[in-house]
């Protein structure tokens, strides 16, 4: 069984957490994992860095761009994490634009993700239409899930649509915005994670963009799954280091 | 083979709607509409009128002699740059800010890397009294300051785009942000035939008009309403898809286009995208475009700031591959040399861009009878200062 639905089994509320890989330093990326395994995460998203991230704000962008100045790439990263399946059990989820995937070979990046232990992949700009039509069939083969997102404007119709060829689980966006860290989240918010509620969806929806702290998170979570932190984490990483991301995850729950 | 986009938003392996989920609504919205909307008799009624009265078409189909004998071949220009705001670029706006009244927006963004479109569309927004709002990269916000000024007259706000490398496609990344995070009430005006599709085609057919009246003016010129070649700068590939548009079926007719070397192929500062781009996605689109091995998109050169894109509209991607367009790359020098020959063969001053163009005679042998016709896609006003430093006028 996938390594994501075996935490999805049950009913514990799941805590995923995004970074950018080589961010703050190159060889960050097994260091975090560990501490963020040993903290209780229940899921991470490792950020394959791209100079064009069109769907994030700020702090992505920057954690982007420096992990670039640093030297990671694909191909690096995919050296990192070789044998990371030795001590991090937690599914691990690929998180990135599709140029770089194109271009390290869509067949071989399916290959070395499936040789590595990673559980799926979510691709901001591969739409479902052309996922299901061109790169399915691929991804299966190599056992990995592809996720998808939905946004506050997604039309019902999408939504069924996203569910039925969704595995894993959905990727709720709380707002109609880029990433980055909200304090609070309103009335439309919560009344779209209602109405998501409400449509009894065959996939877990799992909410991100804009949770920063414990009330954003218990808000998000108290309709759906689960919530994936990403930008204030980053924030907290450059401020305080991998040796406090304790503190970090005991805030939030 | 075919040229134009299929149903699905793709010039043969090209094009598409590589975005994000958040971005599906408003890109879907324009894709079920725009067709319907732009070929609607009333639609078509305020735009051919504002083309006419406001943009000031037709715009000329020039003989030009002198260079004409000198080349011992036909030469015509399409005289884009004589359009209201200087280039072709303002045919694209009127387009869309119709298109965007009949959506129901009533806020502006659009990107712009030496202001032209800019321009083009705090003019058009001016002109309908609608919010507008252009990112601008950081960089040429400084490179380009009368463009940023102009802006500012007619009424729009710019912003100054710090992301990346602080240029076009930094500009453009901040435009789809901003899309993103206002999602009903925004129209994003893209300047060129670039982005998701129904962008390349819409953008496109707004931009039909330059070979629609072409073929007309010929026509009356030359008794047949198409020439033997039609040569084009291309940067991100507006002015060249206006031109190709109603010849792109007709293989009678030889399509050029012309890129910019920068300081040469490989001398690592080019915008040469045929040449040295790979098959990838950029701004939603896939195409070709200028990126690191491992996928990372690089800055482009040239001396214009119009042809510095790293990316080519998908329609050009497919025109290349599928070998329907020779593609000739031209270096700075050359091009610049070009600004002064044109001016003084023909008493036109152009866009650096449109000089890239028309430099294409000295490297492509043309034959008397046969005709030719350039996009003279804009004028050299904005490029003065170049011009300036450049030749120490």
């Amino acid at each position: 069984m996938n390594r994501i639905d075996q935490v999805f089994q049950g009913n514990k509320k799941l805590l995923s957490i995004y970074f950018s890989a080589g961010h703050p330093n190159l060889e960050d990326t097994l260091p975090i994992l560990r501490a963020l395994q040993s903290s209780g995460v229940d899921m991470v998203e490792i950020g394959l860095p791209f100079s064009d991230p069109l769907a994030d704000g700020p702090t992505i962008q920057k954690s982007s761009t420096k992990a670039l100045k640093n030297g990671m790439t694909t191909e690096k990263l995919f050296q990192q994490l070789e044998n990371v399946r030795d001590e991090i059990t937690i599914p691990m989820v690929l998180m990135g634009y599709f140029n770089p995937m194109m271009q390290f070979g869509i067949e071989r990046f399916c290959q070395n993700c499936k040789a590595i232990g990673i559980d799926g992949l979510i691709i901001p700009d591969l739409p479902v239409d052309i996922y299901h039509e061109r790169y399915k069939n691929l991804f299966e083969q190599h056992g990995l899930y592809n996720m998808f997102l939905i946004t506050p404007q997604t039309p019902e119709v999408r939504i069924r649509y996203i569910d039925e060829v969704s595995n894993g689980f959905i990727y709720m966006v709380s707002s109609a915005s880029v990433t980055g860290a909200k304090n609070t989240f309103g009335d439309p918010q919560i009344n779209y994670f209602n109405r998501i509620g409400e449509m009894q969806l065959k996939t877990p929806q799992v909410v991100g963009f804009g949770i920063s702290n414990a009330a954003t998170y218990q808000a998000a979570t108290k309709h759906s799954r689960g919530a994936i932190i990403g930008s204030a984490f980053i924030k907290f990483l450059e401020k305080e280091g991998i040796d406090n991301i304790p503190k970090f995850v005991s805030s939030i729950r | 083979m075919r040229y134009q986009v299929d149903e699905k938003g793709f010039y043969g392996d090209f094009g598409g709607a590589y975005i994000p989920e958040m971005l599906y609504p408003n890109v879907d919205e324009l894709r079920q509409n725009y067709i319907e909307i732009s070929e609607s008799e009333e639609f078509q009624k305020e735009f051919q009128s504002l083309l006419k009265e406001y943009v000031g078409r037709p715009t000329p189909l020039y003989f030009a002699e002198r260079l004409s004998e000198k080349y011992n071949t036909k030469i015509y220009l399409k005289r884009e740059d004589l359009c209201h705001t200087g280039a072709h670029k303002v045919n694209n706006t009127i387009g869309q800010i119709l298109m965007a009244k009949r959506l129901g927006k009533n806020r502006i963004i659009a990107e712009t890397g030496a202001g032209q479109h800019g321009v083009a569309t705090a003019t058009v927004c001016a002109l309908m009294g609608i919010e507008c709002i252009v990112y601008m990269g950081e960089l040429d916000i400084k490179r380009q300051a009368p463009n940023v000024a102009r802006m500012k007259m007619l009424g729009a706000e710019v912003r100054s785009a710090q992301s990346g490398s602080k240029t076009l496609k930094d500009a453009t990344n901040e435009a789809i942000r901003d899309w993103i995070n206002n999602p009903v009430d925004t129209h994003y005006i893209i300047g060129s035939v670039v982005g998701p599709h129904p962008y390349p085609d819409m953008v496109a057919r707004f931009q039909s008009v330059i070979s629609a009246e072409t073929k007309q003016q010929l026509l009356e010129k030359e008794g047949r309403d198409y020439p033997d070649h039609v040569i084009a700068c291309v940067g991100g590939g507006s002015n060249a898809a206006g031109l190709y548009y109603h010849y792109l079926d007709d293989l009678r007719v030889n399509i050029i286009a012309v890129e910019a070397a920068g300081k040469g192929i490989d001398s690592g500062e080019s915008a040469a995208t045929s040449a040295l781009g790979k098959e990838g996605i950029i701004h939603g689109s896939k195409t070709l475009l200028m990126q690191t091995p491992d996928g990372q998109i690089t800055e482009p050169y040239s001396i214009s700031a119009g042809l510095d894109y790293p990316g080519v509209g998908p329609m050009h991607a497919h025109l290349y591959r599928s070998q329907r367009a020779e593609f000739i790359s031209i270096p700075d020098q050359e091009a610049m040399d070009w600004g002064l020959t044109l001016s003084q063969m023909e008493g036109i001053i152009p866009a650096i861009e449109t000089a890239h163009a028309f430099a294409s005679l000295d490297v492509r042998k043309f034959s008397p009878d046969e005709i030719i016709v350039f996009n003279c896609s804009g004028r050299g006003d904005k490029d003065l200062d170049t011009y300036i430093d450049y030749f120490k006028l």
